[in-house]
């Protein structure tokens, strides 16, 4: 053993558990990771709901933009209307922000219904479908900003405060805080994922999902209407990546901004693979993906003491931006080593991406 | 079986149906009584399909009713047939391959536990019980992509029980099956009918028919052409009525002349795609003016065996050698080049290219060559003229030469893919599953044109699933079971019950019959007897 210890890798790899171990139990890593794993976990779901009824869907990331946008302004108007009105004791709800989410929910699903009819009825490429919906979200979300430059605010909701004792439990605590000490957008994802889990493989309406999206003309001829379902499917999708927007605008940020979204709906997509279409898969992949960019602000505003701290803070003062971009990459770059396979086959539903003509029709 | 005269359980009276530039029925009439197995048959567009997708309620008709239990019904789709107790078993199954036994059955009928969630305990217990009242034992659990031909079967039979089918629709199930499985399904399907359940059989296998009918009904152009008893009719006058012309039904082969070996086959090994062997050092040699046909189940190493010898996957150790030159792991250029033709079993993904026009799909393995190409361009001239022969030639009904193959018949599809690799100079011709899914017409013309083949002196590897179509062409017959040729016999005098045998369990006589029923008792369903 000693001579193992020897080796200052090996070092470095127990002194970055350990690290790790007190990251994780002592600050505020476990709730952060799952806060910035939301919007991801939440578009993942988005994905999963139009895949597994055979939709692709990589227009996730403009549903959750144009929500963040409209979700915002709606808030800050109503804001502006009533800002007398006394946020709630827990959560800091207003009806600004309240009035705003169900904004932000209304346009994840108007913009599911546009991709909804142009994959279902118009049978257009859902590739190009997503596509369009992303750029059109940027630029259209990115002019209106210009032009109405809002100054004013929408309120931001607020952590929820849990006991102290229970945070404070040895060994546990931290779990307590990372699912207590969070938004309420952020609570709900917990809530989501397991529900859609359960509906998905227990429920009628999951059973007949993954049968359309395997094996559409199965269940066409047992008298499962495949369209109806499709744009059932993919337009209450659009709640997840509404929600996910109103995260952006009225739980994380206080404000929006152009192309906010940096790439999250993408990532999203990483997790629905990453977790073989399933929820409780896709939320690991979403954990996984941003613990990696939670545990990089941790490290740079907390530095690791002893062999590992000098080694990093020497890397810092020679490499200054190289240190400071790559945790900030370390989500991407995992997307990317994801996307390229390394997870192993995961298989898509089969009929995923092919327009659905039922027979006789043409 | 005997049938009482009853009041019919289902009728169908003056079903006229127009489709643009064709009347797919025209004024059909089709009576089924409860318990009976009717058989529907006819040639591929005879208007068999189009019948049963108006019934099934996926194609409403111009004219005519539909009466069930003497009430007339429209019938607005699949799941207003379920409603109405008609359930269909289509050629391609209708099942998720992902999904359990259970959850197939269940989709779209669901067992609830509630309004949300279903109740898989009790829809279990119900699938099992199902499942012994008609003679087998299943597993609900079990993915079907895991299951044998002859299982998924049951679990569409199962799946229409499943919905209380009083008539049940079998669209040529016998297909994909071998002569053991065939007899299965057939005692199920009585013990059905005993039960009271009217069963319509759409085939064009003839003997079949006249073994499970009660009652025959003939389809040709979209009319009723006649109904007959089976014990009043036989296969000759059924191929009548069907083709609408005296059809010989075995093509007569004559008197081979075999010569020297032209295709020659040493020890080959095949992996196929999961990395798995599935051509277990296989030998053989095929000798001009010879067919020489391959048996077996499909998925016991066939496939990969073909695709070997035509060049499309390299094989990890044996040799092939074509008139005598060596051509182990040549391209399906060399080997064309060589003298090889071939025609895929896959027409759609190998044959042809389905968005080109006829005439090109006519030069595909030929299109650089004179007079086809001057240089780097097309001879139109030569191509049109060439598509006008073949079209002459091989009796391929189409419009014209330029419309493109995907709009054209299954059986003129294939007739122009025999057109194109039959024409060519070779010494040695590949045919997988040369007949797939034609009509009698359509087999007979191509049968004929093999022999012409083997006695202008080709030597003629036949490998299909169709046992029948090896028996009746092949002057020498191998079977394939689980990579292997486990047996060579002679064609002419084979017995088709010996080399079902060979197919299902690679053994012969009373060794093969105790290995199936060791097979079927131990393993029980999914594993391939």
């Amino acid at each position: 053993m000693e001579v193992l210890f020897d080796i200052p890798i090996l070092g470095f790899v127990l002194q970055f558990i350990a690290y790790l171990i007190e990251a994780v139990t002592t600050t505020n890593l476990a709730p952060q990771t799952l806060q910035l794993a939301t919007p991801i976990a939440l578009g993942a779901l988005c994905g999963i709901m139009n895949e597994r009824s055979g939709i692709v869907n990589i227009g996730i990331e403009g549903m959750m933009l144009t929500a963040a946008f409209v979700g915002f302004m709606v808030a800050m108007l109503v804001h502006e209307a009533m800002p007398q009105s006394e946020p709630t004791a827990i959560f800091g709800f207003t009806p600004a922000l309240v009035i705003g989410i169900l904004a932000a929910i209304g346009a994840g699903m108007l913009v599911s219904a546009l991709h909804a009819w142009l994959c279902v009825t118009v049978r257009a490429d859902q590739i190009i479908s997503g596509t369009v919906i992303n750029i059109i979200a940027l630029g259209l979300t990115g002019y209106l900003n210009r032009l109405i430059q809002p100054t004013g605010s929408a309120g931001t909701l607020d952590p929820f405060r849990p006991p102290e004792f229970l945070v404070d439990l040895p060994v546990v605590g931290w779990i307590f805080r990372m699912f207590l000490a969070v938004g309420p957008i952020t609570m709900s994802v917990i809530v989501f994922v397991i529900i859609l889990q359960i509906l998905l493989f227990r429920s009628r309406w999951g059973l007949r999902t993954r049968a359309v999206g395997e094996h559409p003309r199965a269940a066409d001829t047992v008298g499962i209407d495949v369209l109806k379902l499709r744009y059932r499917n993919v337009i209450l999708g659009g709640i997840f990546a509404g929600l996910a927007g109103a995260w952006l605008t009225l739980e994380f940020n206080q404000s929006f901004q152009n192309g906010m979204t940096a790439n999250r709906g993408f990532i999203a997509l990483a997790a629905v693979i990453f977790g073989r279409w399933t929820p409780i898969g896709a939320f690991g992949g979403a954990l996984l993906f941003m613990f990696s960019e939670a545990l990089g602000i941790a490290i740079r505003s907390n530095p690791p003491e002893g062999d590992l701290g000098v080694f990093l803070s020497g890397i810092q003062a020679a490499y200054p931006s190289l240190y400071n971009n790559a945790f900030g990459a370390m989500p991407y770059l995992l997307t990317l080593i994801v996307l390229a396979g390394v997870v192993g086959r995961s298989v898509a539903p089969a009929a995923v991406g092919r327009p659905y003509v039922k027979e006789g029709a043409s | 079986m005997t049938q009482t005269v009853s009041a019919p359980a289902l009728e169908m009276r003056g079903i006229t149906k127009r489709y643009p530039g064709v009347v797919a029925n025209d004024g059909i009439d089709l009576e089924i009584r409860p318990g009976e197995i009717h058989a529907l048959l006819g040639e591929n567009g005879a208007g068999k399909s189009t019948l049963m997708n108006i019934l099934y309620g996926l194609a409403t008709p111009d004219a005519g009713e539909i009466l069930l239990d003497d009430t007339a019904v429209t019938i607005a789709g699949p799941a207003d047939a379920i409603a109405r107790g008609i359930s269909m078993v289509h050629q391609h199954f209708m099942l998720v391959p992902v999904l359990s036994v259970a959850d197939n059955i269940l989709l779209g009928e669901e067992t609830m536990a509630n309004p949300i969630f279903l109740d898989r305990r009790e829809a279990h217990r119900r699938i099992v019980d199902l499942g012994k009242r008609f003679g087998f034992d299943i597993d609900p659990e079990m993915k079907v992509e895991s299951l044998s031909v002859g299982w998924q079967q049951r679990v569409e039979i199962l799946k229409a029980l499943y919905r209380d089918a009083r008539i049940l629709v079998l669209d040529e199930p016998t297909a994909v099956l071998t002569p053991q499985e065939t007899k299965d399904i057939f005692l199920v399907l009585q013990r059905l009918a005993d039960e009271g359940h009217s069963i319509i059989f759409i085939s064009h296998k003839l003997f079949e028919v006249l073994e499970i009918a009660d009652r025959i009904t003939v389809i040709r152009r979209g009319q009723v052409v006649g109904t007959r008893i089976p014990s009043e009719t036989n296969e000759d006058d059924l191929a009548e009525l069907m083709v609408g012309r005296n059809v010989q039904l075995v093509v007569d082969r004559g008197e081979s002349h075999p010569a020297e070996p032209a295709l020659t086959v040493n020890d080959l090994r095949v992996t196929d795609d999961r990395g798995q062997e599935s051509v277990k050092g296989v030998s053989f040699e095929v000798r001009a003016g010879e067919i020489f046909g391959i048996a077996g189940v499909a998925g016991n190493g066939q496939e990969e065996l073909v695709e070997a010898l035509t060049g499309l996957r390299s094989p990890t150790a044996g040799q092939v050698s074509v008139a005598g030159k060596d051509v182990t792991r040549h391209g399906p250029r060399a080997l064309q080049q060589a003298g090889m033709s071939f025609v895929p079993g896959d027409r759609h993904r190998f044959g042809l290219v389905l968005s080109f026009p006829l005439e090109d799909n006519l030069i595909l393995t030929q299109y650089d060559e004179a007079p086809y190409s001057r240089g780097m361009v097309r001879n139109d001239a030569a191509i049109r003229a060439w598509a006008k022969q073949a079209i002459a030639e091989y009796d391929i009904r189409t419009p014209s030469a330029t419309v493109t193959a995907g709009t054209l018949s299954g059986g003129n599809q294939q007739k122009a893919v025999v057109a194109r690799e039959f024409s060519r100079k070779l010494t040695t011709l590949i045919l997988d599953q040369p007949t797939r899914g034609l009509d009698v017409g359509s087999i007979e013309f191509i049968h004929r044109q093999v022999v012409a083949k083997r006695d202008a002196g080709a030597a003629i590897l036949l490998v299909s699933a169709e046992l029948d179509e090896v028996l009746e062409l092949s002057d020498r017959v191998a079977v394939m079971y689980r990579g292997e040729i486990v047996a060579v016999v002679d064609g002419p005098t084979a017995e088709r019950e010996d080399i079902g045998l060979l197919m299902a369990t690679g053994r012969r006589g009373a060794a093969a019959e105790a290995a199936l029923v060791a097979a079927t008792h131990v393993t029980g369903p999914g594993v391939e007897a």
